[in-house]
């Protein structure tokens, strides 16, 4: 029954968006990509707790609002200071409300960085969009990827070409505006060519509170000995809707270092899929929850090494405070031949009062011998020796808490090597943790 | 020193202390004046820790009997902070490890509230590392531990300087120090030693909880008192502890006969 009910939502939302969504004009694989997701969104239903995936994150109350897409997006003017953390020269991309903007993005002088749109793509671009979106981030699984890549309008596609090191970051920003209770897609693909190099940032912001569903999808491709460093800040509404899937390959000798943070929205899921798939390819990959109120985080990775020689590290955390309630599940899989695998996986969780509720669950999937592997998970309270310690030296108990939780995220911070936005995060944590 | 007219700083009657439910002090009565030095031995496990620890506030033990007085004000209704700031300060015998806390911001998050609820004025980054470099010279410390997380990988007797620099920022009133001696070698036994030396005065006083006579060499006590099972079962002055080096703790219960300078 409650199939029915579910495949119900998904074909009207399916035939509303039919009704408004132009075809790419130039690009007939994305169209042939988008009606293949969509035939794929038709046999596929929205996930409930009953699903293994999605036990501790009940989305059932998505249905209760339609969130079309926004009928008309306005040319805002952000306050850079207000609106991101990230204000020192970088290569912006700004998405409203799902839609690219170039009107307020501004892309680099130089040649280290290519940005297109994927309705209007660029010859040297098409070719590289064309072998690359949509093959990283699966859409026969993930009814979300589906109705993002079956609904997808319009997005951009960033090149750093071979060798090269782009000169300052790349900024996305995904900007919320909240005049309507509306719904957001953005797509965005990331190709790092052999032996480039660069940091991006992705950074989801909303104008005001009031509720709003994003469903995004990224996908990174990293060329052999190729670098990215990779930051996520997720900062909706406290009404707000976030659904996120990263998908990554990650070339020979090639490396991805990633940390994102989930401090927004009332329910985000993140999925990120990390492909380790030539050998000698390396990962670190951390994060942090910090959230409060009713919120509900879930964060769900799943490292795949495909290949002998490769390396990941993971370090999440997440500090929950109040009714609130984290989700870990970190997956690695190591395939029968990826020999000489190395991979350590760690989750500590910190909650701050009696209501607060953590489910985590770290797998290790090994099908190699000659691998080492290690994983842990804790959960526990602020430290009474601590406390009393900071205490006994004139700290105020509350002060004391602050200084110990903001101690726990400060670990993931000083993970951020953009400097300007690591500073911006200390002194979110050290606001946010002031007043819980 | 002892000057019989100075006033009384702590004083402890008839204590009795529990923790997990278990009773450790069990009685223990204690007089200490301005000016004067004392020093507590005793077997481990006699209590002397639950003392400083009940003296400092800490959450797990609780006080079921007895008087505990700091300058005539009942310590026990009192937060573990607002001890510290009325000018009690405890150096732990084991200082607890606190990763990603910037030790130098530790120490100036501490100095300010203290010393501000004092009425003196706060220092901002700036003004402090200058100020605690100056006292880190009294202790001998390389100014690389500001930037570390407090304690963390701190060898044994670097952590006791460090609870030393925290007394010398402070500037307690009533420090108990807990086997600050264990851990140092002989050369940061002299260091730690002189400088406790130096912030010692008529007006403010020291508790050391010791096993070892060569502190007291240092640090010359008025006072000696010996714990066993949670009481203070004996008091004298300083050659009580070189007789207790000399002869060992049985020898106490031999020697009944002993005169106790003040009961
Ligand atoms: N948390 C606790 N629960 C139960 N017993 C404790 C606890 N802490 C200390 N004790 C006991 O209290 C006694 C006194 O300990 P302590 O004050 O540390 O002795 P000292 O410092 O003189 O060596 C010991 O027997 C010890 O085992
Ligand atoms: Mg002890």
């Amino acid at each position: 029954m409650s199939t029915a009910i579910w495949d119900d939502y998904l074909e009207k939302l399916i035939e509303s968006w039919k009704k408004e969504t132009q075809p790419f004009r130039t690009v007939s694989y994305l169209n042939r990509l988008r009606t293949n997701a969509l035939n794929r969104v038709e046999s596929l239903r929205l996930p409930t707790i009953r699903d293994e995936e999605w036990r501790f994150t009940d989305i059932s109350s998505l249905r209760n609002t339609p969130f079309p897409r926004a009928s008309t997006i306005s040319l805002l003017s952000l306050d850079s200071q207000k609106n991101t953390f990230l204000n020192e020269p970088v290569c912006r991309l700004v998405f409203v409300d799902g839609q690219y903007i170039p009107e307020l993005s501004s892309l680099v002088d130089d040649d280290s960085v290519t940005v297109c749109r994927l309705s209007g793509l660029a010859n040297t671009c098409a070719s590289k969009a064309e072998r690359h979106l949509g093959q990283l981030a699966d859409f026969q699984d993930s009814v979300f990827v589906a109705l993002n890549t079956a609904l997808m309008h319009d997005g951009v596609c960033i090149v750093i070409p071979a060798n090269v090191s782009a000169t300052i970051p790349v900024h996305v920003l995904y900007v919320t505006s909240g005049k309507e209770e509306v719904a957001a897609y953005p797509r965005c693909l990331l190709v790092a060519e052999s032996g480039a190099e660069v940091t991006i940032v992705e950074e989801y912001v909303a104008l005001r509170e009031g509720a709003s569903l994003t469903n995004a999808v990224t996908e990174i491709y990293i060329g052999e000995s190729a670098r990215v460093n990779h930051i996520r800040v997720q900062r909706e509404a406290p009404q707000a809707f976030h659904i996120a899937n990263n998908a990554t390959f990650v070339a020979k000798a090639a490396r991805y270092d990633s940390v994102s943070f989930a401090f927004g929205a009332r329910i985000s899921r993140f999925d990120q899929k990390i492909t380790l798939a030539g050998e000698g390819a390396e990962c670190q990959i951390d994060g942090l929850a910090l959230i409060a109120g009713r919120q509900l985080a879930d964060t769900h990775t799943f490292i795949d090494h495909a290949n002998p020689h490769c390396g990941s590290r993971q370090l999440h955390k997440c500090i929950v405070d109040e009714s609130a309630h984290g989700v870990f599940s970190g997956k690695i899989m190591v395939r029968p031949h990826s020999q000489q695998t190395d991979a350590k996986q760690l989750n500590h969780n910190l909650l701050l009062s009696e209501k607060a509720r953590m489910d985590t669950k770290p797998q290790l999937e090994i099908f190699a011998d000659d691998v080492k592997c290690a994983h842990g998970a804790t959960v526990g309270q602020l430290d009474k020796e601590s406390l009393f310690y900071l205490q006994s030296r004139g700290l105020a108990e509350e002060a004391a808490r602050n200084l110990l939780t903001y101690a726990f995220g400060g670990e993931i911070i000083n993970r951020v090597v953009v400097a300007s936005l690591r500073q911006r995060l200390e002194e979110y944590i050290l606001a946010r943790t002031r007043i819980s | 020193m002892i000057n019989v007219n100075s006033k009384t700083l702590l004083e402890v009657r008839d204590l009795h202390a529990t923790v997990g439910g278990a009773e450790i002090l069990k009685g223990v009565d204690l007089t200490v004046k301005s000016g004067e030095i004392h020093a507590i031995m005793g077997l481990n496990g006699s209590g002397k820790s639950t003392l400083a620890k009940v003296l400092a506030g800490h959450p797990s033990y609780e006080v079921t009997r007895g008087t505990l007085l700091f300058d005539g004000h009942d310590l026990s209704a009192l937060a573990p902070e607002d001890r510290a700031r009325a000018g009690v300060f405890l150096a732990f015998q084991y200082p607890v490890e606190i990763p990603g806390v910037a030790n130098n911001q530790f120490l100036r998050l501490a100095y300010n509230t203290v010393r501000g609820q004092r009425g003196e004025e706060e220092l901002d980054p700036l003004e402090f590392d200058d100020f605690v470099r100056e006292k880190m010279k009294l202790l001998k410390m390389n100014p690389d531990f500001l930037d570390r997380s407090v304690n963390e990988g701190f060898s044994g007797g670097e952590k006791k300087r460090n609870e030393i620099l925290q007394m010398a920022l402070l500037e307690p009133r009533l420090a108990l120090l807990d086997e600050t001696d264990s851990g140092l070698d002989i050369d940061a036994l002299r260091i730690v030693a002189n400088g406790v030396n130096q912030l010692s005065n008529k007006d403010n006083a020291l508790i050391l909880v010791t096993h070892y006579q060569r502190l007291l060499d240092y640090i010359v006590p008025d006072y000696v008192h010996v714990m066993e099972a949670g009481r203070i079962i004996r008091t004298s002055g300083k050659e009580l502890a070189l007789a207790l080096e000399k002869h060992g703790y049985d020898w106490i219960h031999a020697d009944d006969q002993m005169t106790e300078a003040r009961p």
